[in-house]
């Protein structure tokens, strides 16, 4: 069986037959089919002859096989076409038989899915997928109410774990990228503010701008990725691993046990994140303010308290909540969701950090529409 | 009759894992068209024999010949030559996740031929019908049972009509009538495609099913080489424990 590269292989036509030499395997098959494709007329050919060949594996069984189906079918042969393969020796005989195609004519594959049925198929999934994070999300918001008075099913000590993965660990990147965000706005508005002379209004814009929109927007795609990424694969992970199922079976709310927690901390963490992600925005463009516009800090203060209104922070407030339970909901979701392994988990992981990004810009606009001044 | 040679033949292996020795002093030939299975306990050193022949591990010291080459010596494009020449069935069939089982079977065909399209699909046809397994071309991994997954992974293994089939854990995870089920289209196969089988297994009623010669292995020395016969004959207490705890 062991093949060789370099066989010396032929292809030969007269006497009205195809005569094969040499060793018919993967190595010469490609040279060979080339040339059997430039015999323009089969006809009047009857037989491939095997009386030369060399060793034969699946390859050369299966090519030697498909020139007897086109001998066949270009000369209209009543006879089998494995009748048409002569000369073979047992050895020969014995592989040609093993990677018969005829065996397969039984067992018709499944195809794939056209192009509509792909479409069709995804929307029935997308509904699906929608109505099953609904009754999640009505799970969680059940049990989140429930496990404020009922303390059983809880794992102790996990809302404040959450909540340090959740909210302290996420402090340095949300200030880092705030204050930076904070930093250019100013920069860029600066520079068209002092063409009018209304530097001060720098105030205005950042202020308003942080708190209705950017500040809340920031982190919420910060922590889309840093916390709703680690949701998932956590959850995913369980999943794979069974530890969802082993809960179950100790009687003991899976939902409850692992998102919950995540839930509360989520609760509490988004909001305090999003505030400090508007002072240090602030912050920043006070930086510009100060050493680019010559603004002193007071009067930077003082136009910026102005701009500011209670409503703008509850409303923000509100929204950045609503933006830590989509990413909870739709990082556990995915998570359980998962299916095959890990490479499910790698999924999971990025269907949620995109499907989050995209329900938080998406509540933004809702809150936008809703609250507009 | 025709004396059979050896097709591997590892002489004085020794394996570590840092300062720990695995395996030590083994001394084996494994001949053609036979089936050989390495058995033994948990930890005894099963798979990393068996991931030393194939240098998925480098042998601490000794050698590794594969059709008269040593492999511990051998250039990299020397030992990928060999490797075409061997089909490996890992443990949870290692098939990949992201791809269906059509594109599977077709990676080593695409990587290390040059052959047509049409003769690439045939060929996966026939391996696929040859593993009874013609429904699930076009499925992915993940929409298959254990057994399946091994049997498509069976099928990318003598995707290149290898002249050696290794086999790790063919049985692990899988229920009785299932691993009998492999062990009949293992022993099949190697008696159609002229195949030399090497398999690490501790499941008896496989090694009773297939096993030309056994290699038994305990705390990392080889108590044994011979057929199964010779085996219950040598009076050895561990492997009379072992297939006495087998036969309960």
């Amino acid at each position: 069986m062991t093949p060789s590269k370099d066989s010396g292989s032929k292809l030969i036509i007269g006497n009205g037959k195809i005569l094969l030499e040499g060793d018919i395997d993967k190595y010469s098959v490609p040279d060979l089919w080339k040339r059997y494709h430039q015999i323009e007329d089969l006809q009047n050919i009857e037989q491939v002859d095997l009386s030369k060949a060399g060793l034969l594996d699946s390859a050369g069984s299966i090519f030697i096989e498909q020139i007897a189906i086109d001998i066949k079918q270009a000369n209209n042969l009543d006879k089998p076409y494995t009748e048409l393969i002569t000369n073979y020796n047992d050895d020969q005989g014995h592989t040609l038989k093993i990677f018969s195609q005829s065996k397969l004519e039984d067992s018709k594959p499944v195809k794939p899915e056209s192009f509509f049925e792909k479409i069709g198929s995804n929307v029935i999934d997308f509904g699906r997928s929608l109505f099953d994070a609904m009754v999640l999300a009505a799970d969680i918001f059940y049990w989140a109410i429930v496990g404020i008075w009922k303390k059983k099913g809880a794992r102790k000590g996990s809302f404040t774990q959450q909540s340090l993965l959740i909210g302290l660990e996420g402090v340095p990147i949300v200030a880092v990228l705030s204050i930076i965000i904070g930093f250019i706005l100013a920069l860029q508005a600066a520079a068209q503010l002092r063409m009018f002379g209304a530097e001060i209004f720098i105030a205005d814009m950042l202020g308003y701008a942080m708190l209705t929109e950017m500040g809340a927007l920031i982190t919420a795609i910060i922590v889309s990725g840093r916390s709703g990424s680690s949701i998932a694969s956590e959850i995913a992970t369980m999943k794979v691993s069974e530890e969802l199922d082993a809960l179950k079976m100790m009687s003991i709310n899976p939902i409850r046990y692992v998102i919950v927690p995540k839930f509360y901390a989520m609760t509490v963490c988004m909001p305090l994140l999003v505030v400090m992600s508007i002072i240090v925005g602030i912050f920043g463009g006070l930086l510009i303010a100060v050493f680019y516009l010559n603004l002193s800090p007071s009067a930077f203060y003082n136009q910026l308290i102005n701009v500011l209104t209670f409503k703008d922070f509850i409303t923000t407030m509100i929204k950045s909540t609503f933006f830590g339970w989509a990413i909870v909901i739709i990082g556990s979701f995915y998570g359980l969701q998962v299916e095959g392994g890990a490479e499910g988990v790698g999924k999971a992981t990025t269907f949620s950090v995109v499907t989050s990004i995209f329900t938080v810009i998406l509540i933004d606009v809702v809150f936008s529409l809703l609250y507009l001044p | 009759m025709k004396e059979k040679k050896p097709l591997i033949r590892v002489k004085d292996l020794v394996a570590k894992y840092g300062e720990t020795t695995i395996l030590s002093d083994i001394n084996v030939d494994i001949l053609e068209n036979e089936v050989t299975v390495i058995l033994g306990s948990s930890g005894c050193g099963k798979t990393t024999l068996l991931k030393n022949i194939l240098q998925l591990q480098k042998p601490a010291s000794g050698s590794i010949e594969v059709f008269g080459e040593d492999l511990t010596t051998l250039s990299e494009n020397e030992y990928e030559e060999i490797l075409k020449k061997i089909g490996v069935l890992f443990q949870n069939g290692a098939l990949l996740n992201s791809v269906n089982i059509f594109e599977n079977i077709s990676i080593p065909l695409e990587q290390h031929t040059k052959l047509p399209p049409e003769i690439r699909q045939k060929i996966i046809e026939v391996k696929l019908g040859l593993v009874n397994l013609s429904h699930a071309i076009y499925l992915k991994p993940s929409e298959l049972s254990g057994g399946m997954k091994k049997r498509a992974a069976l099928a990318r293994a003598i995707a290149l009509d290898p002249v050696i089939l290794c086999c790790d854990e063919p049985s692990a995870g899988l229920d009785p009538l299932t691993s009998a089920d492999l062990d009949k289209l293992i022993l099949n196969l190697k008696n159609q495609l002229r195949m030399t089988v090497l398999i690490v297994t501790h499941e008896l009623a496989s090694i009773h099913r297939i096993a030309d010669k056994i290699i038994f292995l305990d705390q990392g020395s080889m108590l044994f080489n011979g057929t199964i016969e010779e085996a219950r004959k040598a009076n050895i207490e561990q492997i009379d424990a072992f297939f006495e705890v087998g036969s309960f």
